[in-house]
């Protein structure tokens, strides 16, 4: 059914529907609404959920993967400094498998402080093992948390997903959301059934610590599963758009890329700029088109380089930056396009919530045009010269 | 001695001989029972009683990190509750993991009323890393952070009063107890399980390796710290002392003579200002808690 939502509470419901057992989550902008809107669900009894009101972002993921390792189906939900202090417990969820789908609603990281959107927090955890689905819209933040869930308790998977969508630009806006009703999400998400749980009945101990002899194959064992998770994520977004419409069951969206002579690469939000952005440009006869990557973790190999090979450049858009060398994205786009002639030029945008236009965006492509990128975008120039 | 044990914390791990945690361990789970899901902090426990691919543990276990075991026991209390199983949650963590790095977290759940025991092995410093100073490190200790020297007589604090700091959470039972009084420990963890709500225990664990005394002197090093009064057991009901041993107490001296911890204040020569302030520290204990035995003349 079509409701007019705000992002955060167009999540809230979606999580709702996926019936999480424990919640536990600290309050944090620009991720409260959502918590909030839980909290008033379980107080009024529409959701049947202990809910943890823990004392820090460190403890709220230490509570969940508790949780998750007595055998329920957790939930938090973070941002920016909360992520950065999840830290060592999101490397741990992903190293015991467990479970927990998390939203991220992607903000700046300090210092200087800013509540702001972009997505240094998220692209930050990349090594940790989490799954990484990036949201275009409120639609897609939406759905992506059945798919998350779906995704995560694959036997095949059982690794902990975030589900990241742009802090305010989304989390704050509202839009048009066809929101599934629960009878269709527990059609699509069956009730969680732990392959292991803590259980008196059949002890086991999680968590052991591992010599030289062990350590490696742990960790990749966790490496295939990350990879692998791409072919459960292909059949599960596959089966939500058989049942709802919406074909999530690949990693990307390519947007008028077919002949394209310059494709632009993001994440997020930004998408919908530049797809407006190239909806003018081909009127004025520029072959530009989009690759947006839905996953970041498993990043999708495969899918860049055959949407990418033949275009004449690459420009990414990061709203992220490795400082010292360049955006995440960008990196991971050139390793895979490793060995193949095509430049690929990376520009950091939208840091700390630096609006990004369409003309941005035409400015970007002009640069990639002339070989020159590799650069920050949209600086003030009185500040920095 | 606690009588024959039931055998849920296994033999075959790697403790030292001697090692207090591995008796508190056995004592705790006799106590406790099968229905009974331990969280470990990291640590000397930890470490020694599960090496990847052995586990000591005959009932369900789980380490996360070694800070948080206070937060991820809250989300198994709110998973069991959920689920409507019955199975008791007992954190376990070392004075480092509990009086320092995972306060935050104790103290949360502590604040929120989860139904759990958390206890305590206390041995007063961090061992697992190599005996390093905590906030449980008495005054006067030497450890490898706070080591005696020319300019230094060890450590330079008090020890943390963590007991009181959780009573003053509402936990309506706290405790302390001490490995060389085991029946007292077994009857003090069944207390707290039987309790509803958050109940801490903090037992006193001497540590052979970084104490420095023989490993077969552990239960004499617990009897002379409660005999001193440098450790009281005591046990507090909705924040009121309840109960404490009472002993006819001996000179501080004593204890501290036994430990290469303390030996700087014996060797080259006696310190008696820095024993007359370890003694006052004892004579302090006996007045709060009044564990004097009063002699008939």
């Amino acid at each position: 059914m079509m409701e007019f939502m705000e992002g955060s509470h167009a999540v809230a419901h979606s999580v709702k529907h996926c019936r999480p057992e424990v919640i536990a989550a600290y309050p944090i902008t620009p991720q409260t609404h959502i918590v909030e809107a839980l909290a008033e669900m379980v107080a009024n009894c529409h959701l049947d959920a202990e809910y943890i009101t823990v004392e820090s972002e460190f403890s709220a993921l230490s509570a969940c993967l508790g949780a998750s390792a007595a055998g329920s189906r957790v939930y938090s939900a973070t941002t920016s400094q909360g992520l950065a202090l999840m830290f060592e417990v999101c490397f741990n969820c992903a190293g015991m498998r467990m479970p927990v789908v998390m939203s991220i609603v992607n903000r700046a990281l300090g210092a200087p402080l800013s509540i702001w959107n972009d997505q240094q927090d998220s692209i930050s955890l990349r090594d940790s093992g989490w799954l990484q689905f990036y949201a275009e819209d409120n639609q897609e933040a939406a759905d992506l948390h059945y798919l998350a869930y779906k995704v995560a308790e694959d036997r095949n998977v059982l690794l902990p997903a975030f589900v990241c969508f742009d802090g305010f630009i989304l989390s704050h806006t509202y839009e048009p959301v066809d929101m599934l009703t629960q009878e269709q999400a527990d059609s699509y998400l069956p009730r969680y059934t732990p392959v292991q749980r803590l259980d008196s009945t059949d002890p086991i101990s999680f968590g052991l610590f591992a010599s030289p002899d062990y350590y490696m194959e742990f960790r990749y064992q966790i490496d295939q599963a990350v990879k692998g998770a791409a072919k459960t994520i292909a059949m599960a977004g596959r089966e939500f758009g058989e049942m709802f419409g919406r074909d999530y069951s690949n990693l990307v969206e390519s947007y008028r890329l077919d002949d394209a002579d310059c494709a632009i690469v993001a994440m997020g939000s930004i998408c919908g700029t530049v797809k407006d952005a190239i909806d003018e440009m081909r009127k004025d006869g520029k072959k530009v088109g989009l690759l947006r990557l839905r996953s970041f973790r498993p990043f999708p190999n495969k899918e860049v380089r055959s949407a990418l090979s033949g275009v004449n450049c690459v420009a990414v858009l990061d709203k992220n930056i490795s400082l010292g060398t360049k955006g995440a994205v960008a990196l991971e786009v050139r390793d895979a396009l490793y060995g193949q002639q095509v430049p690929v030029l990376d520009y950091i945008i939208a840091l700390g919530g630096r609006d990004v236009r369409k003309k941005d965006i035409r400015a970007v492509v002009d640069m990639a045009g002339q070989g020159k990128g590799d650069l920050f975008h949209g600086l003030r120039q009185e500040l920095v010269s | 001695m606690t009588g024959e044990s039931c055998g849920l914390f296994e033999y075959g791990h790697r403790a030292c001989g001697g090692c207090a945690a591995a008796m508190a361990a056995r004592t705790i789970l006799d106590a406790a029972g099968k229905d009974t899901i331990i969280v470990s902090a990291t640590g000397c426990m930890e470490v020694f009683s599960t090496p990847y691919p052995e586990t000591a543990w005959k009932v369900p276990w789980i380490h996360s990190l070694f800070e948080n075991n206070s937060a991820v026991a809250s989300g198994i209390v709110a998973s069991l509750k959920k689920q409507g199983r019955k199975e008791k949650v007992i954190a376990l963590g070392g004075d480092g993991a509990t009086f320092d790095i995972g306060i935050l977290c104790l103290s949360g759940a502590f604040e929120r009323g989860h139904d759990f025991v958390y206890i305590c092995y206390d041995n007063e410093a961090y061992m697992n890393t190599g005996i390093q100073r905590s906030g449980a490190t008495p005054y006067d200790a030497s450890t490898t952070t706070s080591p005696a020297g020319k300019c230094s007589t060890g450590n330079r604090r008090p020890k943390k009063d963590l007991p009181m700091i959780l009573a003053a959470h509402g936990a309506p039972y706290v405790a302390t107890a001490s490995v060389a009084y085991l029946p007292d420990l077994k009857k003090k963890v069944e207390k707290a399980i039987a309790t509803e709500g958050p109940c801490y225990l903090q037992v006193h664990a001497p540590c052979c390796t970084g104490w420095g005394f023989e490993g077969e002197k552990t239960m004499t090093i617990g009897k002379l710290a409660i005999e001193t009064g440098l450790w009281v057991n005591y046990e507090m009901e909705d924040g009121k002392v309840t109960r404490v041993k009472k002993v006819v107490r001996k000179p501080v001296e004593v204890y501290l003579k036994e430990q290469r911890r303390f030996r700087h204040l014996f060797k080259p020569k006696l310190n008696e200002t820095e024993i007359a302030k370890i003694q006052a520290v004892a004579d302090r204990n006996a007045e709060r808690f009044g564990i004097d035995i009063k002699l008939k003349k």
